[in-house]
Order: structure tokens, then C-alpha cells, then sequence
């Protein structure tokens, strides 16, 4: 089943074209590492996709309305905004707001999925501790148990993993490619194009305001796209443990 | 949970103890036998004349401000909001000052009530025409600074232009706020307004919590944030345009209990809600009792004393806050 699809979509902003005619569609059990130098448009396409940017074109989810649309996309913005000092537990139950009912009273299962997204994100031992007074990369992740927490068959995650430690930006790919296995998908945008080619399913390659590849990793990252469109040379090679990609030099 | 039953033990106490307080040399127990018997005397005149509608005035009041207060922090994600920042209850004071100052106060006694709601009318109709039904809260800031201080520069026109001394004076009092010598038929016209505000700040839970992770973050989890701005003004409008109109502007109220009893509700906003309701009601019928205490004889205003307890608790407030962040 098609989780998302997104046809002919441009994005106008401030009387500049941010994006063109960006069409693809996401399907049950995908990780999907969006990527693009910066200001390429990662972020308005997702925020577009959402219904929190005007936009020309088709997108699946324009029909729902926003309790709808919560209930079957999650959203992790790349601004790590908590604006009180509550409890980690806190924030992460937030995610539930979509599915609570009138009352406004979390039950047993909204607990259960908040025990489960802090176990996944590590978080159990930082539970009670005050969001605002962990580290950023903490934050960060208490912030993905957040989006995990809402429990979504889609999640569009913007930078999550940047400023996480190496093993907690590994550990939080594996809990996204376990998400996609679990037959739910993720549309995750970064920058560590080696983790990106180790863990995805498929890259959208976005420059130039549109969409340049799309595609199994090791198609979409071959050296004349690199050099084009990141203006990088860089080294690949297939391991034993699976794919290794090492950015090495800027093309003057 | 304790926290509510405490703070509502706290404001019903200090109810019963305005409603024993005053220049009237009453026993206690008299007091309270006269307010719920009537026994055709001086006495049963003076607790439901007088000390009645003054205890629930400022219970009305102080829960208006705390509720408010806590609202527009929790929507502006800033602990410095307070609910004049949206100019209402500046423009509230305007029609006050612009019935006083053409007599029509001095004509029935409604006047000056009546003026002040329409002056809060207009005042959120210019807010809301200025900061648009889809604008951002900093459109939203502008808007109210630009109606305070409009609505503060003509006040001060009318008062520049005040044809004596005494109606200068008699604009000055009011502005400081206060309770006393204010009727039933006060809090009746303020009640409905209050009711109505109640009902919008008291349903806002949900969104302000979402809005703890920002507007994007609370949009993406089903929280519609035009509707959530428009029920925030509207509702800080109406409670506060009406407490204006019946009892002057009564300041820092809105701006420190929340700041003191967000700690105590683990910072959650929507708890945040109720509990400066209480705390309010609490904060303006303490300082109520005690421009009646400290003063007898002078007619200490209200909104002097709020101000004077409530700034240096904000600086202290301000100083702890410096030590944490360090």
C-alpha cells in the first residue's frame, strides 16, 4: 500500500521557487534517506508534504484533515524546541495528543507506547529528569521517542540524527530501519551520507530545486551525481559489512 | 491534585477572611450569621452591599488574571508574557477614562463599566483585524504593543486635557485599581463576560501542551494553531476587558502566579491553567484583605499593592531563574 505520493509538487516562497515538480511516492516499509546540500529543499518538501507550507500539486495527504493527518504521519522538526521544563516522560506522552480521546487522559496503551518509544530511544534512566536540562543530543533523542511515541505508519523525521554521539545516530537508524521492517516507513533527511547509504532502502537525491535521483542507494550515489550536485569527490566500496562511503574532498 | 485542594483550601480561606474584613467593627461569627440570615439590619447591609461583592470580585478577578497569565505564557512559549500584553486591558481603561472624563460616569452608575467593555471591544476587534486571522504570534506581540500604547498615549491626551484638578485625580485613582465601593450589580455585569472568557482559556489545554515543542511540532500533531490564537485572545480579552471594567488594571498578577506555580505543576501548561486560576483568586484577595489592613484609614489601592508585592517577587524570580541557568 502507498503510504505517501506526491505528484508535480512545487513550493513558491517568498516569490522564489524553492522546489519543482518533485514527484515519488513512498511505500509500506521503506526507510528513505532524503538527501541534497543545504537549501536544496529537504525541509520545505517535508513541511509541504505535512500541510504546513502552501503548495502547487498533488500530495495523498492533502484530503485529511490535521487529526487525520496525525494520526497517520508523525513529524520530527529539525528545531529542538522545548519550551518548559517538564519531564522527558512528558514530552514523549505528547506524542500521543492525536489518538487521546475527549478527556485529554492518557490510558494504559498510550503508556505502553511511551514505555516502548523510551526504552527504544534509551531514555528509561532519563525519565523523570527534566527535558530542557539534558544535552543536546539527549534532547534530540527525546524528541524521536516523541515521534516514535504518536506511533504512525508514517514518520518524516528532519535531521534527527545530527548531534547524536556515533553510537546513538547508528542505534536510532536501527530503530528506523526496524520501524520500516515492522512495515511502517520513514522518510528521514541527513547529511551523513555514509549512514545514509549503509541504512536506507532508497535516496531521494534533491539539487537545483527539484528532484535529481531516486533510487536504490548504491544507483543513486554514483561519483558524477556527487560531483555535480555536492560538488564532493569520495570513496565507496562494498564490505563485508555492507556498503562504505567516505566524502574525501571538495571539487574546486 | 494536592496542589488544587491545597490552593482551593487557600482561596476559600482568604474569601472568608475578606468577607470579615473592613472598617466595620463586626465579630466574625456576627459577620457570617448576618451574610447568610438576613436579619433586616445594618449588618446583613453591609456584608451583602458591601464586603460580599468586593470577596467575590476579587476572586473573580484574580482567577481571571492567573487564568489569563497562564494562558498567554503558555501560547507565546515566554515566561514574561502577561495578559496585558494584548492591549485590551489598555483600551478597557481608555473607555473607563473617556467616561469619566465626559461625565457620563458621573451620570448613572454603569457608565464607566459599560464604556470599558466597549473599549475592550474595540481594542481586540483593532487586535484582531491587525494580527490576522492566520498571522504569527509575533504579528501578534506588534499588534498589542501598537494598541497599548495607543490606547496609553490617548489616555494621557484625555488626561492632559482634564477640565480640573479633581477630574484628573479622580482618572488617576481609578487607573490604579481597586475594590472597594464596588456593588452586586458589578459583579453581575463582569460575571457573564468572565464566564464566557473562563470557558475559551479553560479549554486550551491540549493545544498548549502541544505547543511546548513549538507551533510546527503542534500543527504536525493535529493542534490547529489559528484557532487556538484566536481562542486565546478572545478569552484573555473577555476575562481581563471586564476585570478592567469593574476594578481598574490590576498588574503582575498575571505575570508572577504562573511564574511561581509553574515549578510546583512540573511546568506542564494545561495544568498550569487551573492552577493560576486558583493561585490568582488567591494572590488578589490576599492583596485585597491587606490595602485593608495596612491602611485603614487611606484607601490603598489595589493594583499600587499588587504591583509593589509583585515586582520585587519577580525580581526575585528573575535572580533564581540567573543562578539555575549558570
Amino acid at each position: 500500500m502507498t503510504l505517501l505520493s506526491v505528484a508535480d509538487l512545487g513550493v513558491c516562497l517568498r516569490g522564489r521557487d524553492i522546489l519543482r515538480d518533485v514527484s515519488f511516492s513512498i511505500g509500506e516499509g521503506e526507510l528513505v534517506g532524503l538527501i541534497g546540500p543545504n537549501g536544496a529543499g529537504k525541509t520545505t518538501l517535508m513541511r509541504a508534504v505535512l500541510g504546513l507550507l502552501p503548495y502547487r500539486g498533488a500530495c495523498s495527504l492533502a484530503g485529511l484533515t490535521p487529526a487525520q493527518r496525525a494520526r497517520q504521519v508523525a513529524w520530527l522538526p529539525q528545531s529542538r524546541e522545548i519550551a518548559w521544563p517538564v519531564t522527558v516522560e512528558t514530552v514523549v506522552m505528547l506524542g500521543r495528543t492525536p489518538h487521546l480521546g475527549r478527556t485529554g487522559a492518557p490510558d494504559a496503551a498510550d503508556r505502553e507506547r511511551v514505555d516502548a518509544a523510551l526504552e527504544r530511544m534509551d531514555l528509561c534512566g532519563l525519565r523523570h529528569r527534566a527535558a530542557t536540562h539534558l544535552s543536546g543530543g539527549e534532547q534530540a533523542r527525546v524528541l524521536i521517542a516523541r515521534a516514535l511515541a504518536q506511533d504512525t505508519p508514517l514518520l518524516l523525521a528532519d535531521e534527527p540524527i545530527a548531534g547524536l554521539d556515533p553510537a546513538h545516530q547508528i542505534a536510532t537508524m536501527h530503530t528506523f530501519a526496524a520501524l520500516a521492517e515492522q512495515g511502517r516507513s520513514v522518510l528521514v533527511s541527513m547529511h551523513d551520507l555514509g549512514l545514509a547509504v549503509r541504512h536506507c532502502t532508497r535516496l531521494i537525491l534533491l539539487g537545483g530545486g527539484g528532484l535529481v535521483a531516486d533510487g536504490p542507494p548504491a544507483q543513486v550515489m554514483t561519483p558524477e551525481r556527487l560531483s555535480e550536485v555536492f560538488g564532493i569527490t569520495a570513496w565507496y566500496a562494498q564490505t563485508d559489512s555492507g556498503p562504505v562511503y567516505q566524502p574525501l574532498e571538495v571539487i574546486e | 491534585m494536592r496542589l488544587t485542594l491545597i490552593l482551593c483550601l487557600l482561596t476559600a480561606a482568604l474569601f472568608v477572611v475578606s468577607l470579615v474584613t473592613g472598617p466595620a467593627d463586626i465579630g466574625v461569627m456576627e459577620s457570617l450569621k448576618a451574610l447568610l440570615w438576613d436579619d433586616g439590619g445594618p449588618v446583613t447591609l453591609v456584608m451583602r452591599e458591601i464586603r460580599l461583592p468586593r470577596a467575590l470580585l476579587a476572586a473573580m478577578i484574580g482567577a481571571s488574571l492567573g487564568l489569563a497569565g497562564a494562558a498567554m505564557q503558555g501560547y507565546l512559549r515566554n515566561p514574561l508574557a502577561e495578559p496585558g500584553l494584548i492591549g485590551v486591558s489598555g483600551s478597557a481603561a481608555l473607555g473607563a477614562i473617556l467616561a469619566m472624563y465626559t461625565g457620563a460616569a458621573a451620570a448613572f452608575a454603569l457608565a464607566l463599566p459599560l464604556a470599558a467593555l466597549v473599549g475592550a471591544l474595540v481594542g481586540v476587534g483593532l487586535l484582531v483585524a491587525l494580527a490576522g486571522p492566520r498571522g504569527t504570534s509575533l504579528t501578534l506581540i506588534l499588534a498589542g504593543i501598537a494598541i497599548a500604547a495607543l490606547a496609553a498615549a490617548i489616555s494621557s491626551l484625555v488626561l492632559n486635557l482634564s477640565p480640573n484638578p479633581y477630574a484628573a485625580n479622580e482618572i488617576v485613582f481609578w487607573m490604579m485599581g481597586s475594590l472597594a465601593d464596588r456593588s452586586m450589580t458589578h459583579f453581575w455585569l463582569a460575571l457573564p463576560f468572565t464566564l464566557a472568557g473562563w470557558a475559551l482559556l479553560a479549554g486550551l489545554g491540549r493545544g498548549l501542551d502541544a505547543l511546548t515543542l513549538g507551533e510546527d511540532a503542534a500543527r504536525a500533531m493535529g493542534i490547529g494553531i489559528d484557532r487556538l490564537r484566536l481562542t486565546v485572545v478572545l478569552g484573555t480579552a473577555l476575562v481581563v476587558g471586564s476585570a478592567t471594567a469593574v476594578a481598574g488594571s490590576i498588574g503582575f498578577v498575571g505575570l508572577v502566579v504562573p511564574h511561581i506555580l509553574r515549578p510546583l505543576v512540573g511546568a506542564h501548561p494545561s495544568r498550569l491553567l487551573w492552577a493560576s486560576g486558583l493561585g490568582g483568586a488567591a494572590m488578589v484577595l490576599a492583596a485585597d484583605i491587606m490595602v485593608r489592613v495596612i491602611l485603614p484609614a487611606r484607601d490603598l489601592k489595589l493594583g499600587v499593592l499588587t504591583a509593589l508585592v509583585g515586582a520585587p517577587l519577580f525580581l526575585h524570580l528573575i535572580l533564581k531563574l540567573r543562578r539555575e541557568r549558570i
